[in-house]
């Protein structure tokens, strides 16, 4: 019974997505568009984060060392982080300073708020090559 | 916001002497002899090196024209909270060492153009893992008329830089020499 419902439910999804000539490969410049403007909206969180005090306990904000996230290298991750003796995801070293002088705690890898500090630090180094394992 | 106030967002104004404060320095100056050593002492660099976090100010050509008369002409300025020196005309500057808050180097943000003085040796890059790393401070010797700059970087080596007659600009007394420069001097 399971397996047909799964046939009959593919089938009404294909008629539905038939009569509007969605192909898997297909999009148009207003997803773009609009893909572009949710990124954007991530990296806009992302730079709230950075220039707050929310992410630790002593009213220390990321944008104090790191002014439009300079010094921050992410084009170098992962590379071997001299200071912790092993090769790191740059997450990690995101962590540590969220640890160290904000004084709170860490994130875990897949937070929301992990991933908009990324996107703000990576679209602060848009345009740099990739450089994995420079120090 | 917890940040600087950069000139890329609505919470700065790029630092000014302005017109009331360059008449007093003009009328101060006036007073001396040209050969007469001169160091001033300023927060802002008094060049523009880079606007966006205001390495800045807006009317250094009028200032530096006030100064540039003097034989012996020496700016000391804070603000950057790294090490910088640059020589325009007559005009050498020095920056001194804060000892808190490590700030990058211009050439570290990769979406702005800069005018960093290309005679600067960097810093070390900063290691967060020594909290005391990239800050310091310096005694300055000012003895001859020209400034020589005897930085005290904590957990790191210290490092001077100094009036070099023979060239006729501030230079660090090892590092000016591309030769002798290392790794960790590198701002990418």
């Amino acid at each position: 019974m399971k397996t047909n419902l799964a046939v009959v439910l593919a089938a009404a999804g294909a008629v539905a997505l038939g009569t509007i000539a969605i192909r898997a490969d297909e999009f148009s410049a207003k997803d773009q568009e609009r893909w572009t403007k949710e990124y954007m909206s991530v990296v806009q969180k992302g730079r709230e984060l950075w220039t707050s005090s929310a992410l630790g306990t002593n009213n220390v904000a990321c944008a104090q060392c790191h002014p439009n996230a300079a010094n921050t290298h992410p084009e170098t991750y992962p590379k071997f982080q001299k200071q912790l003796g092993r090769v790191i995801a740059l997450r990690e070293m995101i962590n540590w300073c969220l640890q160290q002088p904000l004084e709170g705690k860490p994130l875990a890898l897949d937070d929301p708020r992990m991933v908009a500090l990324e996107a703000y630090i990576t679209y602060e180094r848009r345009g740099v090559p990739l450089a994995p394992g420079k120090h | 916001m917890m940040e600087m106030a950069g000139l890329d967002n609505p919470n700065g104004s790029p630092f000014m002497v302005g017109e009331k404060q360059r008449a007093w320095l003009k009328a101060d100056l006036d007073k001396v002899a040209k050969s007469t050593p001169v160091v001033v002492f300023s927060h802002s660099p008094l060049q523009k090196l880079y606007k966006g976090w205001n390495f800045w100010t807006e009317d250094a050509e009028e200032v530096q024209a006030l100064l540039a008369p003097f034989e012996k002409v020496n700016v000391i300025y804070g603000h950057v909270h790294q090490i910088q020196y640059n020589q325009i005309g007559k005009i050498a500057f020095n920056s001194v060492m804060a000892t808190a808050w490590p700030w990058p180097y211009p050439q570290s943000y990769a979406q702005a153009q800069n005018a960093m003085p290309v005679l600067t040796v960097p810093m070390n890059r900063a290691n967060p893992f020594f909290e005391r790393d990239a800050t310091g401070w310096q005694f300055i010797d000012v003895h001859t008329g020209r400034v020589a700059m005897k930085y005290n970087l904590y957990d790191n080596s210290n490092r001077t830089v100094a009036w070099n007659p023979a060239t006729g600009r501030p230079e660090d007394t090892v590092f000016q020499d591309a030769a002798n420069r290392i790794p960790p001097q590198a701002h990418y």
